[in-house]
């Protein structure tokens, strides 16, 4: 029987790098959107990437979990670049990593239950009474004991998303990713969510990679943050780091002011004409 | 655009729709025949519940189109060969037109109607609520959890339902034949066995599978070309039917085709 945590399961070093992203570059057709960036996210850290509409960063986060393939760069992962891995190989990497999409994205043609056990089931050997333990073990953990037979749409928001962490953590991943955990949820909702978050960090001591544009939820969960900017890194620290910068984009997205009007007319031509823009200083 | 480029450029994205159906087909038969060999699950519970759907669900609207559809023809063939003082000929035109052509056809028809666009509908909204996505993630791959049951169930259920459909469009001929042209039940089908061949019903069942093979493909092809928005679903769906009778025409062309210039003198 395969176990769902192999002794010899490579864990990374508590201080190791979990994942090192180094000139990764995505592209859209012609349309570059992701332009030269490199960062490291520490094992153990919540890492949250912020920015607008637009800047890129779910494109980074799709990219980080292979959804979406650079067209040059590296992402190195388990002391591989899953940017150059083959397919299978990839997979393979993909069971040690978790992702809580937007939407939730469960299948709705599945009882709650067996979103969580589909993971287990693919790619163990565990025995229908085990795999029935860990989902209701993973369904306590996110506050959705007893929910096993609901169908995902009498689910309200806010539990389609814990339901969905659930079945993210049905694998035991070494990194969780979160594409906008708190969008279209309810200021209380999202603070449960966030605590969710909070929780799976000093229990698990995993990996986070949240992508947001929620400042109130990104400074509560954050060891660090990093700021996209039409693709471009513009910060990188830790949240107070982030307070204290005095870079004009920084200030103007934490401090929500709206884009300025371009009145002048060199800059407008410029808009119009400009497809690879460099981030505003 | 000068002209030769935009055919040129029409030739390479026809051309590219038909390898990406190539590939989709060649990724469920690798899943359906080779894969469950090397250990990986056969989804046989999905493809039973596809098969239900696509097969067990249509026969009675096959049934009664297939039935209308044997007695047009019956009465479309006795109106020239009343003429010619041949109406004792209509129950093999009938046979002939329903098992080589009309049977296989009208199947395909109404599968697409109800099958092709529900798959390409299934898999667009999946791929607008990210569970295409959230599959790969997952280590899934959706031509093996989504396209090969379906594939499976096509392959099973299309020379099935052709047999039926050439049954009821047969019985259909033969109320005319029975009513109106001086035939009793027995005589009209052994007419019919008369005139047929086994390579007669055989091509139209070959066909059968074709059908099936190029339903499921478009469908599905279709379905996870959706774009982002709930109204891109319905794009598709309109797409993967009218795309799919268009396949399914081809195909037909082809093979009738080829069973022509193949056929044993």
């Amino acid at each position: 029987m395969k176990r769902l945590a192999p002794k010899d399961r490579e864990r990374q070093d508590p201080g190791g790098v979990a994942i090192a992203v180094k000139d990764l570059r995505v592209k859209y057709g012609e349309r570059e959107i992701l332009h030269g960036i490199s960062f490291e996210i520490q094992a153990g850290e919540t890492l949250v990437i912020l920015g607008g509409s637009g800047s890129g960063k779910s494109t980074l986060l799709r990219t980080l979990v292979g959804l979406e393939l650079p067209s040059s760069g590296e992402i190195w992962m388990h002391k591989k670049n899953f940017a150059a891995m083959t397919e299978a190989e990839r997979d393979e990497l993909r069971k040690k990593l978790g992702m809580s999409f937007q939407s939730g994205a469960l299948f709705g043609s599945m009882t709650v239950g067996e979103n969580v056990s589909l993971p287990l089931r693919e790619h163990t050997l565990l025995d229908e009474s085990t795999i029935d333990i860990v989902v209701r073990l993973k369904l306590d953990q996110v506050g959705l004991s007893g929910f096993e037979n609901y169908m995902p749409a009498q689910l309200s928001g806010g539990m389609k998303k814990r339901a969905a962490i659930a079945r993210a953590l049905a694998m035991d991943p070494e990194i969780l990713f979160f594409d906008e955990p708190s969008a279209g949820l309810d200021p209380i909702i999202a603070a449960g969510l966030d605590e969710l978050i909070l929780k799976l960090k000093q229990a698990f001591k995993m990996t986070i990679v949240v992508v947001t544009h929620e400042l109130a939820s990104a400074f509560l969960i954050a060891d660090r943050m990093i700021l996209l900017d039409k693709g471009f890194i513009v910060a990188d620290g830790t949240p107070q780091e982030l307070q204290q910068s005095q870079h004009p984009r920084v200030r103007q997205f934490l401090d929500r002011r709206p884009e300025p009007e371009l009145t002048g007319e060199i800059d407008y031509l410029q808009m119009l004409t400009d497809e690879n823009p460099r981030p505003r200083q | 655009m000068p002209l030769t480029q935009t055919i040129g450029a029409a030739t390479i994205d026809g051309l590219a729709y038909v390898g990406g159906l190539a590939r989709l087909t060649a990724g469920a038969a690798r899943f359906v025949f080779i894969e469950p060999f090397r250990g990986r699950k056969l989804r046989i519970g999905r493809a039973i519940h596809q098969g239900m759907s696509v097969g067990v669900e249509a026969i009675p609207i096959i049934s009664l189109i297939c039935f209308f559809v044997g007695l047009i023809l019956a009465l479309q063939g006795a109106y020239q060969l009343r003429r010619l003082g041949a109406i004792h000929l209509v129950a093999a035109a009938v046979a002939l037109a329903i098992t080589r052509e009309l049977g296989p056809l009208m199947t395909a028809i109404v599968v697409i109607g109800r099958s092709g666009s529900a798959f390409a509908a299934e898999i667009g909204t999946m791929k607008v609520n990210e569970e295409i996505d959230a599959m790969e993630t997952m280590a899934l791959e959706p031509v093996h959890f989504l396209v090969a049951p379906k594939f499976l169930a096509m392959l099973i259920m299309m020379p099935c339902l052709t047999t039926w459909a050439d049954l009821m469009g047969i019985l259909g001929g033969g109320l005319f034949g029975v009513t109106s042209a001086g035939f009793t039940w027995m005589s009209y089908l052994h007419a019919t066995q008369e005139a047929l061949q086994r390579h007669d019903i055989l091509t139209g069942l070959v066909k059968s599978v074709m059908f099936g093979l190029v339903i499921t493909a478009v469908g599905c092809q279709e379905g996870f070309s959706t774009g982002l928005g709930s109204e891109q679903v319905g794009r598709s769906t309109t797409a993967a039917v009218v795309k799919s009778i268009f396949a399914v025409v081809v195909v037909d062309l082809v093979f009738t085709a080829i069973f022509y210039f193949t056929a044993p003198q």
